[in-house]
């Protein structure tokens, strides 16, 4: 006696929830980026007006958006490689046999991903300080003049870009230290019987074997840096000069500062546009790159 | 290569690498116990002159530390205790109970993790308004209650438990609630503590959502009252520092104490992709 009933008892409160607060909510997402929902529609939705593309036409003569999407750019594309190069080295570091207190280490790098963003990024605004800050001291000791992390339109997203990667690497670091972990001894010890050096293993044997999970940590890692929100909100407020405003940064100003509801959701229209965009871009070129 | 070479190069760049990420967290614990300015020095002070709670006393008598802690301890035992029943609901229930359209459905919501949860968030605060819900925490657990992240992960595991098992308990006359009770329950326990670690730690440090939601003082979450103090405080850098470590410090216990099932779920996350 199977009763259907039962299972739909089970899923309904889920489904439930997911398509009332979420699915709905990107569906009405698009329709909002058609209006002009302001202040005046919160107030009275009878002020609303259908705008067809306006929102994303405003959008693209807005010298401040380009400056958000050349940002959020930035951040990514310099952002993203580092990272996981960093995450890489860690991982095949922790994966060699002359490692001694393996799991201290591992937890080590791994502890700054379950931190609190909001609180470390207040930490680390104290450690780019110019004038007090550990980093410029450090620095300092090597020889180089201050640097105005925080403060100078060149520097902040750098400064941003630093702290990302130094919470954020642990994470991918992880996932690639299992790839590592499950690749067969046979596969090593049948190049080193060929009479391949250390690199050669590492080219011939190592990197095709991990490509897949590069190819997914990449796609993850892009969508998560595109998401790039928190880290200037608490360091630089966007400033200085816009240098670090990023895409959601402007949606949330858009949205709930402005009260713009139709053209914030343009902007984070464009965003989900963009990271599914680079999504494919990059599961493309992994098939194009297999297949050659 | 010189013998003992390789050794010391491997476990040197890792003490460097250990260093760098454990350095602003200990200078993170140290600048808390200092007396207040004593940090804004040249050279920057490594460990306090004399070490004080007075940051903290600050931070709890009159900078409503007390409360912050007491919201986000409550925030997060509510959308942990509510997300875990309604995803270990629905993964056990995509796993194995069979009913019109199951396979489809589970595809369609792997297809929708793509859709950042931000593009959702214009509307869903207009929802939460018309609802009565926007400045209360009804409007931060609602929309927590189901994440298609949790089912996924619940499936996944459920997967494995044997249908003889539930064959017999139906025969010997179990309903289908006592049945998920008393013996689905039980053997999900592993997957149940992965997803609440993550549930917490990622209850605990969200912003963006409780920023937007959230615009009564008394209900700040640590996150969002921590970022809001430090664009008031600038100065206040000891005071800061106290902040930020009641605002970490749970979470990193949490995740000392149980990395295992914490690793757990980032490695079955992964495969999300």
């Amino acid at each position: 006696m199977r009763l259907p009933g039962a299972a739909w008892g089970f899923v309904a409160p889920a489904l439930l929830v997911i398509a009332v607060f979420f699915l709905i909510p990107v569906l009405a997402a698009l329709a909002l980026s058609f209006t002009d929902f302001d202040l005046y529609a919160l107030a009275d939705v009878a002020n609303l007006r259908l705008v067809g593309l306006r929102n994303y036409a405003r959008l693209l003569e807005k010298p401040l958006f380009w400056q958000a999407l050349g940002n959020t750019l930035y951040f990514a594309i310099v952002g993203v490689p580092l990272s996981i190069v960093v995450s890489f080295g860690a991982a095949l570091l922790l994966h060699s046999r002359l490692v001694r207190f393996r799991s201290f280490f591992r937890t080590a790098l791994f502890a700054p991903v379950v931190t609190t963003l909001v609180a470390v990024a207040v930490v680390w605004r104290y450690l780019f300080d110019t004038r007090y800050g550990w980093l410029n001291y450090t620095l300092g000791s090597l020889g180089i003049r201050p640097i105005d992390w925080l403060g100078d339109p060149h520097w902040a997203m750098p400064a941003i870009i630093v702290f990302a990667v130094w919470k954020s690497f642990g994470y991918n670091m992880i996932i690639l230290l299992a790839g590592l972990q499950s690749i067969p001894d046979a596969l090593y010890e049948a190049a080193r019987i060929d009479g391949a050096s250390s690199w050669r293993q590492f080219r011939d044997v190592t990197l095709p074997m991990l490509a897949p999970i590069v190819v997914m940590v990449s796609i993850l890692t892009t969508a998560g840096y595109f998401q790039l929100f928190a880290e200037p909100y608490v360091m630089t407020q966007g400033g200085p000069l816009q240098s670090t405003v990023s895409v959601l940064y402007l949606m949330y100003e858009e949205g709930f500062k402005w009260w713009n509801l139709g053209s914030a959701s343009a902007v984070a229209f464009v965003l989900f546009l963009l990271i599914f965009a680079l999504t494919v871009l990059q599961l493309r070129l992994a098939r194009w790159e297999e297949a050659a | 290569m010189i013998p003992g070479f390789a050794p010391l190069l491997v476990n040197g760049l890792l003490l460097g690498g250990a260093t760098i990420s454990l350095f602003p967290l200990l200078w993170m614990l140290s600048a808390s116990l200092m007396a207040p300015g004593e940090a804004s020095a040249y050279p920057p002070p490594l460990l306090p002159a004399r070490a004080t709670l007075a940051n903290y006393r600050e931070l709890f008598t009159h900078a409503g530390g007390a409360r912050y802690l007491a919201n986000s301890l409550a925030l997060t035992a509510a959308v942990t205790l509510v997300s875990l029943s309604v995803n270990v609901a629905a993964g056990y229930a995509f796993a194995k109970l069979r009913f019109a359209g199951r396979d489809r459905i589970f595809k369609l919501l792997l297809g929708t993790l793509v859709i950042p949860a931000q593009v959702a968030m214009v509307p869903l605060f207009l929802l939460l308004k018309h609802l009565g819900l926007v400045n209360t925490y009804g409007g931060v657990i609602v929309p927590a209650a189901a994440s298609i992240f949790g089912i996924f992960l619940v499936r996944q595991y459920a997967l494995s438990i044997p249908s003889d098992l539930m064959e017999a308990a139906r025969i010997d006359g179990a309903g289908e609630f006592r049945l998920f009770r008393s013996i689905i329950v039980p053997g999900l326990r592993p997957i149940i503590v992965t997803l609440a670690v993550f549930t917490m730690l990622g209850t605990w440090n969200d912003f963006m959502w409780p920023l937007i939601v959230l615009s009564d003082q008394d209900l700040y979450t640590l996150p969002v009252a921590l970022a809001s103090l430090s664009r008031e405080h600038v100065q206040d850098n000891e005071l800061m520092m106290a902040g930020a470590v009641v605002t970490t410090l749970p979470v990193l216990l949490l995740f000392l104490v149980l990395q295992r099932q914490y690793i757990r779920g980032l490695m079955a996350g992964s495969v999300k992709g």
